[in-house]
């Protein structure tokens, strides 16, 4: 079926990371204005997880947020919008019924690869099948994208399209697509704020397994100690800058979510006129650049360019000085929590 | 990190397309999005990362020049794919495109699957048999 070509009237805004992204710009399109770094503290994005038995190409996996997709989840959720969302086998009936929404003058949003994706940088472009986009037009075989890590809107062609939404691996994204269908724009965000900030700091401080919360900042820390011995120098390296990556890469905007979260408690603090939570928001912050710091000296000790005391013991004690902050941080965090 | 400390370490890792942004603290005390055009460590981090992958396809070219392995390797390590994931795009089990790297089992290969090897792979079936010398 031929479909008329269509531009919807989007406001795309650009983003630190693509979930959060792309929930802002489609919750404002229908009329719910949302600031990303508001978006990721309703979805309690924020937390940290190192978990050696899982592998990705060999490496034991470091991560900063909650699984790709739950923020959205725990977004929608928390301010009872409704979501439809699905699946294909077949990339001409994805293809199809992207085409049938964007008729109606919805905007979709959906899950790519940014392996297939040829606008971004080919830098960037790994097997990683989690990459949000909204697609929010067509002209002739040509469909127009809002990618939030982008400063501006663009065009990918259909075929490149069906590859970026079919990849395979992990996760299979199968044609994955979605649009809010009902967006209450009366909901309470600071209530939702504030059961968001609840969660992250609840979850932060008293998950009791060692490799989840801010324990598994230690936890890592321990085993970075003996990277070098264990791995030798060559895959420690290597291990060492998966983790700046991890940390730093595009998608995180900067020290692993944690100035998005200190934007957040700052949004918070002003939305509930609260001048502690304001001072926690700093603090957040403060310990953003520690995470900075580190990645910093790592980098040089990656690239073999650091000075003589810049080695695997020192910056375990750097990051176990981080895990110290902020268990102390979160701790506090989750007291003043249950007081807003 | 305050908004006149967001790094600009160009290492064109974005090919000058667009800019990244990063939430800093400003003059007034609020957090904005500020553009980056990168960071030392990260682009450390990210040219690591090419190098383990370029370091493979080179592998995988010197195998076929010795006669070692088919050209699909080359292409498959090129595409930073491993036997699993090219076998799921494929559709085939994974010891059949195992024997496709063998020069024995690609040269068995008919024109139907070389041509959808060529799609997978982002080439054309002249390229998908030989490499770069």
């Amino acid at each position: 079926m031929i479909r008329p070509d269509v531009t919807i009237p989007f406001d795309h805004q650009q983003s630190a990371h693509c979930e959060t992204g792309v929930i802002s710009n489609l919750m404002r399109f229908h009329g719910l204005p949302v600031s990303e770094p508001m978006a990721f503290g309703i979805g309690s994005g924020l937390f940290y997880s190192h978990m050696p038995f899982l592998k990705m190409n060999g490496i034991p996996v470091t991560s900063y947020r909650i699984l790709p997709g739950w923020i959205f989840g725990r977004f929608t959720k928390k301010l009872g919008i409704a979501i439809k969302r699905m699946k294909f086998r077949d990339p001409k009936a994805a293809m199809d019924e992207l085409d049938r929404v964007l008729a109606q003058g919805l905007p979709v949003g959906m899950l790519t690869s940014v392996f297939y994706l040829p606008y971004l940088p080919k830098a960037f472009r790994f097997h990683f099948n989690g990459h949000n986009i909204v697609v929010f037009g067509k002209e002739g075989d040509e469909y127009l994208v809002s990618d939030p890590v982008m400063d501006g809107t663009t065009r990918i062609h259909r075929t490149a399209l069906i590859r970026a939404r079919f990849a395979k691996g992990m996760p299979n994204i199968k044609g994955s697509m979605y649009y809010p269908t009902s967006v209450p724009t009366d909901a309470d965000i600071r209530k939702a704020a504030i059961r968001g900030l609840r969660r992250t700091a609840r979850d932060m401080s008293t998950t009791p397994l060692p490799m989840f919360g801010t324990k598994g900042i230690s936890y890592l820390a321990g085993k970075l100690r003996k990277y070098e011995q264990k791995l030798g120098e060559r895959d420690a390296r290597l291990a060492l800058g998966n983790l700046i990556r991890m940390q730093e890469e595009i998608g995180t905007g900067g020290a692993g979510f944690r100035f998005i979260f200190a934007a957040f408690l700052m949004e918070t603090a002003n939305l509930l006129d609260r001048a502690d939570l304001r001072v926690h928001a700093l603090t957040m912050n403060r310990i953003g650049d520690l995470w900075r710091d580190f990645a910093y000296e790592a980098g040089r000790l990656c690239k073999g360019r650091a000075e003589a005391h810049i080695t695997f013991p020192y910056l375990a004690d750097k990051l176990e000085a981080i895990g110290k902050e902020e268990t102390t941080f979160f701790k506090e965090l989750h007291a003043v929590s249950k007081t807003l | 990190m305050k908004k006149d400390e967001v790094p600009q370490d160009d290492a064109n890792m974005l090919e000058g397309k667009f800019k990244v942004v990063k939430y800093a603290l400003n003059e007034k005390g609020e957090f904005e999005k500020v553009p980056s055009v990168g960071w030392e460590p990260e682009n450390v981090a990210l040219s690591q990362a090419w190098d383990v992958i370029n370091e493979k396809v080179e592998a995988a070219r010197q195998q076929v020049l010795k006669g070692a392995a088919s050209p699909l390797l080359f292409h498959m390590e090129k595409n930073m794919m491993d036997v699993v994931l090219l076998a799921k795009y494929m559709d085939l089990p994974t010891g059949k495109v195992k024997r496709h790297l063998e020069p024995d089992g690609f040269v068995q290969l008919d024109s139907i699957l070389l041509a959808q090897y060529a799609e997978v792979l982002l080439i054309t079936v002249e390229e998908l048999k030989r490499v770069p010398a």
